[in-house]
């Protein structure tokens, strides 16, 4: 156990720098861009320092005003979260790097307020990730929200309905959540996780603390769009600028997973949450059903964001599934999900941003030949979709291996069944996507459909004469950055789960 | 009815937030919502603060307390704060989301000009 002031700078950084990006904003527009990047440059370096401290030296602490826990607040970063928000640092540098043309396309009014935001949103996210203490938990929770809800409002269409609906959900999430807060402050006199964690196990058969359970499983629930609480999510994930869902997909809901496997698995020992009230059941057979139903939903859809909002849903449903089978290679597997989630869907939203930026709708019958139009694009969204199927080497497919072998060692053969025929449920439309995209556009059937291949395509679909435009270099080396990183983190998986990701499973499994 | 009459505190905040959760999810007016997020927020607002009272106790300071013949050393004389400070903060949250949310209600008036939800969802299609 070490003291370091790391982790709070990993929040401090950008929560300061929030202030100044609209001051310096005033005076000169252009220098909000750069000022975002160091700010989250410097969190990333801070969060890879941290994840060396650990491995080096255990557990690291800090004390906030050098208040001594339980009293104190303090931040604690051990191997799952000092793995969780390297991850997460790591996917909002990228995002921001890859977000100045496409703010300045899509919201060239604003670009001093979407900085500002935009770095409060990731403040939220690294602070739920480093703090110790349940109720600056909550805090933080309604910061990187608040800050979703306005980013999600700026878009275009129908945004401000759908991230209305947001604000309406989340805030029932949070204060479910905080309700959980006040009943095991009642029941124990502490917020402090550690000091929860020592005190609870004496009280596990009292009313009180299983109602604050269950509040704090819905109130996550809806924040993270597990499945039955997801209705909020596609629409605010469509409608929203497109460097917003390319931010928000990969982080928000993955942080709710890392606050669940918190909650579940340090707050209260694994021994609750497994056999005593058996939720770890029910929450596997939930996701089970979110898996396949999200899955569904995203091949009904004909827009490429939607599609992919929906696809987030069947997403959560394999990491609370991987929570839920409660053992070894299962929870590897979620761990391994959650860094999976947020390259992928990084990758695939910021394809998405690339592809509205160049030929402004994000409408899938309308990508006929799009990979001769931008065809790096195209290879990072193949790589990007050949993950969330689960093809080697991607990291995609080691975390659903796990998960596999985590459903054989629970002999839960339904969900090996489950998570197999939802990748082939993936398969089916991703390759919707790639055949419209890739593939010569077929002779049309119908008088209707070749009046909407008119509408779309009004030289018929006719392939010569379309010429390589890609979009600018800013856009395309993050894009590019993410699908190296998605088989570069599956190469190299082995390594990454023997030196970080099993210190992160709780001893207990 | 000792059950009801000696909890009352509890009962009152589950009506409340009651209350609320029917408003934000019965009601199909924007605004209406908004109000029954703010009920449901003060009820919880209302359940932390009634947790810390307690009859005939003092404020937790030791030295120089308000009546200086008594000190509270023992917890049973001495409300506890720390809800309430929780509370503050709570409190700064609800305000903020109230805010942007009401932000968010002014642009959606912009757009449609109405706030009633099936006239919106009218109004998209």
């Amino acid at each position: 156990m070490t003291t370091s002031p790391l982790p709070i700078l990993i929040v401090v950084v950008p929560l300061m720098f929030s202030f100044f990006v609209p001051i310096v904003g005033w005076w000169r527009r252009n220098l909000c861009y750069p000022l975002t990047i160091v700010a989250i440059a410097l969190s990333a370096l801070f969060s890879i320092a941290v994840l060396k401290t650990v491995i080096a030296n255990g557990t690291t602490h800090y004390y906030l005003g050098s208040w001594n826990p339980p009293w104190g607040i303090e931040y604690v970063v051990d191997h799952l979260n000092a793995f969780v928000v390297v991850v997460m640092s790591f996917i909002a540098l990228v995002v921001a790097i890859y977000s100045k043309r496409s703010v300045e396309h899509e919201l060239p009014e604003r670009i001093v307020y979407f900085y500002c935001t935009f770095l409060l949103l990731i403040t939220g996210l690294l602070g739920i990730v480093v703090t110790g203490d349940m109720f600056n938990l909550y805090v933080f929770l309604e910061v990187a929200s608040l800050s979703a809800y306005a980013l999600v409002a700026i878009g275009n269409n129908r945004a401000p309905l759908a991230s209305f609906r947001y604000v309406i959900m989340g805030t029932i999430g949070a204060c479910f959540y905080l309700l959980g807060v006040g009943y095991l402050y009642i029941a124990t006199g502490s917020l402090n996780m550690a000091d929860l964690s020592q005190i609870l196990p004496r009280l596990y058969h009292s009313k009180v603390i299983i109602a604050a359970f269950i509040f704090f499983l819905v109130g996550i629930g809806l924040k993270m769009a597990f499945f039955p609480l997801h209705a909020w999510l596609p629409d605010a994930y469509t409608y929203a600028p497109s460097t917003v869902s390319a931010v928000i997909a990969p982080t928000m809901t993955k942080i709710g997973c890392y606050v669940l496997i918190r909650i579940m698995f340090t707050v209260f020992k694994p021994y609750f949450s497994i056999e005593l009230i058996p939720v770890t059941t029910l929450l596997s057979w939930i996701a089970a059903v979110g898996m396949i139903v999200g899955s569904i939903f995203a091949i009904a859809q004909s827009d490429f964001k939607r599609m992919l909002s929906y696809s987030v849903v069947a997403q959560i449903g394999y990491i609370v599934l991987g929570i839920g089978l409660a053992n070894r290679a299962g929870l590897t597997g979620a761990v391994l999900h959650i860094l999976n989630e947020a390259f992928t869907k990084g990758c695939l939203f910021a394809v998405a941003g690339a592809i509205v930026y160049k030929i402004g709708t994000s409408n899938i019958y309308q990508f006929r030949n799009l990979y001769k139009r931008m065809p790096f694009t195209m290879i990072a969204f193949m790589i990007g979709a050949f993950s969330m199927i689960g093809i080697p080497p991607t990291v995609g497919f080691f975390s659903k291996l796990y998960l596999i072998l985590g459903a054989i060692d629970a002999r839960q053969w339904v969900f090996v069944a489950v998570v197999l025929l939802s990748s082939v449920l993936n398969v089916v439309y991703f390759y919707k996507v790639i055949e419209i995209a890739f593939l010569e556009p077929r002779t049309l059937a119908t008088e209707s459909e070749k009046k909407i291949l008119q509408v779309y395509w009004p030289d018929g679909g006719n392939p010569t004469g379309i010429r390589m435009e890609e979009v600018p270099l800013s856009m395309l080396i993050p894009l590019l950055v993410m699908a190296a990183g998605i088989l570069i983190l599956g190469i190299f998986s082995i390594e990454l789960i023997s030196s970080v990701i099993q210190f992160a499973i709780p001893a207990e499994f | 009815m000792e059950f009801f009459v000696c909890k009352f505190n509890y009962w009152v905040y589950i009506t409340l937030m009651m209350i609320g959760l029917y408003a934000m999810m019965g009601k199909r007016n924007l605004v209406k919502k908004l109000v029954g997020m703010n009920i449901f927020q003060t009820a919880i607002i209302l359940y932390f603060i009634s947790i810390a009272a307690k009859k005939d106790a003092t404020i937790p300071i030791l030295e120089h307390g308000h009546e200086k013949t008594v000190y509270a050393i023992h917890a049973s004389q001495y409300v506890n704060p720390l809800p309430h400070v929780l509370m503050l903060t709570a409190i700064v949250v609800l305000v903020s989301t109230f805010g942007v949310a009401l932000a968010i209600v002014i642009m959606i008036h912009k757009r449609y000009k109405t706030l009633e939800e099936d006239e919106i969802l009218e109004l998209d299609r």
